[in-house]
């Protein structure tokens, strides 16, 4: 059968528009100058394109105090969503090899436990945690929002990993045995390799829950050290309570969303699925 | 390189169920040694239990005089080709071979002239930057060979390697793993559940049926002198064929017709009532091309021929008979151990391709019955049996005994299980 090109060519076009019409709005207000936001411009295209709200985020004028804030935000939220999703993947490739692997007792247990904790609500955890972190002192500090992230994450990752894992043939681990390999080689040298399209699957997945995470982000910090992008966010209200700076939150919108899609993009290589062909006959 | 001894080696899993039933069999240093049978024989088990995959449940496992029920994989310096091959696939060819060397901590040298070693003998040269995937079914083979010679292992175990190739690259392939073996002169066990593999590969041929071996011979010996039904219905192909048969004196009377066999033959079938007679099917003759000097120690009968299957250098011909219940039960029972589906009762005629004979004739068929074996319908046991040419034969022991008992329970028209030694 033939396909009908004009047909697909539409729907691509109706589904790129409605998808990225809002993504082009954003990066248009950020070129807006502030002046323009204020007035309520309601044209599509600034009237009077300008870098200025990147440089005022960026910290390239004299007036530090924006950027400052900004700044410290994105490392902020660079260092934590890094470390949590390095954990969640080291321990989920772990479990979930067990998971794949192994007979034990509780298995199911641990799987449905995971997919549980998955399921609750985030919201609902507020509370208790941010009473407990008071407690343990990790209120206001990097662990206090790493710990969180790596858990609410963890399920995800290890379902994905266990699924993955399993596609790999039984044979590969033990023909590196009978090569000479202790099963932590095996495991190393060849599971993990196979895996890899997995494990970066999970590793994007969890990157981005904690990159784009706003409840517990603005729950469990209370100054600028710990803050994260998105909770940094809402304090941009500038002067007057009725008009927020439009055209800065936008601006940070385009510099945050920046490195997802750098990170998408160079992995995506990556998540070829098919990688173990090859291996087998078949 | 290292001699291999199973001593009353028995797998029994979790269920109770014995996937291996006291085997011993030695594998001589340098030997070339098969391990045969239909699907869920153990032959499969067995060989990773030689490997170390699998647990022991009991008995000795002994490479090279050492016992090593209780050593890991990776101790036992042994190469094993998998059925799938299971080569790596995110590394080269050149890396896959090289895997093993690179674990035992080689130098870079000595890993680069022991990979180049090998794919020259394997003919790998012009693949050894390419990836497993982009290899053909025979490449992926060979790769996986040279992951096994590549090492100085004590001996080579091969599960099945050639069943996932087609017919022809097997042909090619199974000359190619011969005359690999015979030059590096390794211990060699091989599983296979194909009987040309068998009988063209091996120094010795151990035929397993549900776990328990059944005789342990040189393809010649299996060929000539199965110990029973079993053995005589797996090796040879196109089967042996079995028909119901009453010995009076030298005279053997058959569906169509009376033989007359040598009286040593006759002397060990004696008052026994109905029997089985198994004849190849190469040991009919059409009487029409017959030499007069292959006379000796042969009878002719008449038979109507049902079809004929001309091939060029010979032709095949079936002549359907009808045989008593008893029989027919053991037979059918039989034809299920051997993974087959018969539909009748029939018996193929190997032909000279230079017989005129066609469908629907009525033709003097000649028969060696010299060569004819009679076997206790009831237990299996080949009574023709010439034990001095007959390979090991297991003796009878009392954990068999035992597992044969529960498997008659179990499934009633079973007994010819029970009758293996």
């Amino acid at each position: 059968m033939r396909k009908t090109g004009v047909g697909t060519y539409a729907g691509f076009i109706v589904i790129l528009v409605w998808c990225l019409l809002p993504i082009a709005w954003i990066v248009s207000l950020s070129f807006k100058s502030l002046a323009e936001t204020t007035t309520g411009s309601a044209h599509f295209l600034p009237q009077d394109a300008t870098w200025d709200n990147y440089k005022v985020l960026l910290g390239m004028t004299s007036d530090k105090s924006t950027s400052h804030d900004f700044l410290a935000a994105l490392r902020n939220s660079f260092g934590i969503s890094i470390i949590a999703t390095i954990l969640a993947v080291l321990i989920a490739t772990l479990a979930a090899y067990a998971i794949a692997r192994l007979e034990f007792k509780g298995k199911r247990l641990v799987l449905s436990l995971a997919l549980a904790i998955a399921m609750f609500p985030v919201v609902s955890l507020v509370g208790p945690l941010f009473d407990m972190w008071r407690t343990f002192h990790l209120f206001n500090t990097w662990p206090g929002l790493i710990i969180p992230y790596m858990t609410f994450t963890l399920p995800l990752a290890i379902w994905t990993l266990s699924a993955f894992f399993r596609e790999i043939p039984w044979e590969m681990e033990q023909a590196a045995q009978v090569d000479g390999a202790t099963s932590w080689q095996a495991f190393r040298k060849v599971i993990v390799p196979l895996a890899a399209p997995g494990v970066f699957t999970a590793a994007i997945l969890t990157f981005f829950f904690a990159w784009n995470e706003f409840v517990l982000a603005i729950s469990l910090t209370s100054t600028t050290s710990t803050r994260t992008v998105p909770a940094q966010m809402s304090y941009f209200v500038g002067p007057d309570p009725f008009n927020p700076p439009y055209s800065q939150l936008a601006t940070a919108s385009v510099i945050v969303t920046i490195p997802v899609i750098v990170i998408v993009l160079l992995f995506q290589r990556r998540i070829v699925a098919g990688l173990t062909s090859g291996a087998v006959k078949g | 390189m290292a001699a291999i001894e199973m001593k009353n080696i028995v797998k029994q899993y979790g269920d109770g169920f014995p996937a291996v039933n006291d085997v011993s069999i030695d594998v001589a240093d340098g030997e070339f040694m098969i391990l045969v049978g239909p699907s869920g024989c153990g032959k499969s088990t067995l060989l990773r239990m030689i490997v170390g995959l699998e647990d022991i449940t009991s008995g000795d496992m002994l490479i090279g005089g050492k016992r090593v029920n209780d050593l890991a994989p990776r101790d036992r310096n042994l190469a094993m080709v998998f059925q799938n091959y299971a080569l790596y696939p995110h590394l080269t060819v050149y890396e896959n071979i090289a895997f093993p060397l690179r674990l035992a901590g080689a130098s870079n040298e000595e890993v680069d002239k022991k990979v180049r070693d090998a794919s020259k003998t394997l003919e790998l040269d012009e693949h050894l930057e390419r990836k497993p995937g982009n290899l053909s079914g025979g490449q992926r083979q060979r790769v996986a060979m040279g992951r096994a010679i590549v090492r100085d292992a004590e001996a080579f175990l091969f599960d099945e390697p050639l069943s996932n190739l087609d017919a022809k690259l097997r042909g090619q392939m199974r000359t190619e793993i011969a005359r690999l073996q015979r030059r590096l002169g390794i211990t060699t066990v091989y599983v296979t559940h194909d009987q040309t593999e068998a009988m063209t590969l091996g120094d010795r041929v151990a035929v397993l049926k549900r776990g328990i071996l059944q005789q342990l011979a040189t393809p010649r010996e299996l060929y000539n002198n199965p110990v029973n039904l079993f053995v005589a219905g797996f090796i040879g192909s196109p089967p042996m064929n079995f028909v119901p048969a009453t010995v009076e004196g030298t005279s053997v009377k058959l569906p169509f017709g009376t033989v007359t066999i040598p009286e040593e033959k006759a002397k060990k079938a004696q008052g026994k009532g109905l029997l089985i007679a198994g004849i190849r099917p190469e040991h009919f003759e059409d009487a029409a091309v017959v030499d007069s000097a292959r006379g000796t120690g042969s009878s002719t009968f008449r038979a109507k021929v049902d079809v004929v299957e001309w091939l060029g250098n010979e032709a095949y011909a079936y002549v359907p008979f009808e045989a008593p219940e008893e029989v027919q039960a053991q037979l059918l029972q039989l034809e299920r151990d051997l993974d087959g589906e018969a539909l009748r009762t029939q018996l193929v005629i190997s032909l000279d391709g230079a017989s005129r004979i066609k469908e629907g004739d009525e033709a003097e068929i000649f028969v060696e019955t010299d060569k004819m074996h009679l076997f206790d319908p009831s237990t299996g046991e080949n009574l023709t049996l010439d034990e001095s040419s007959a390979g090991t034969v297991p003796a009878d022991t009392s954990t068999q005994a035992v597992a044969e008992a529960q498997d008659s329970i179990a499934s009633p028209g079973e007994q010819e299980a029970a009758t293996e030694t």
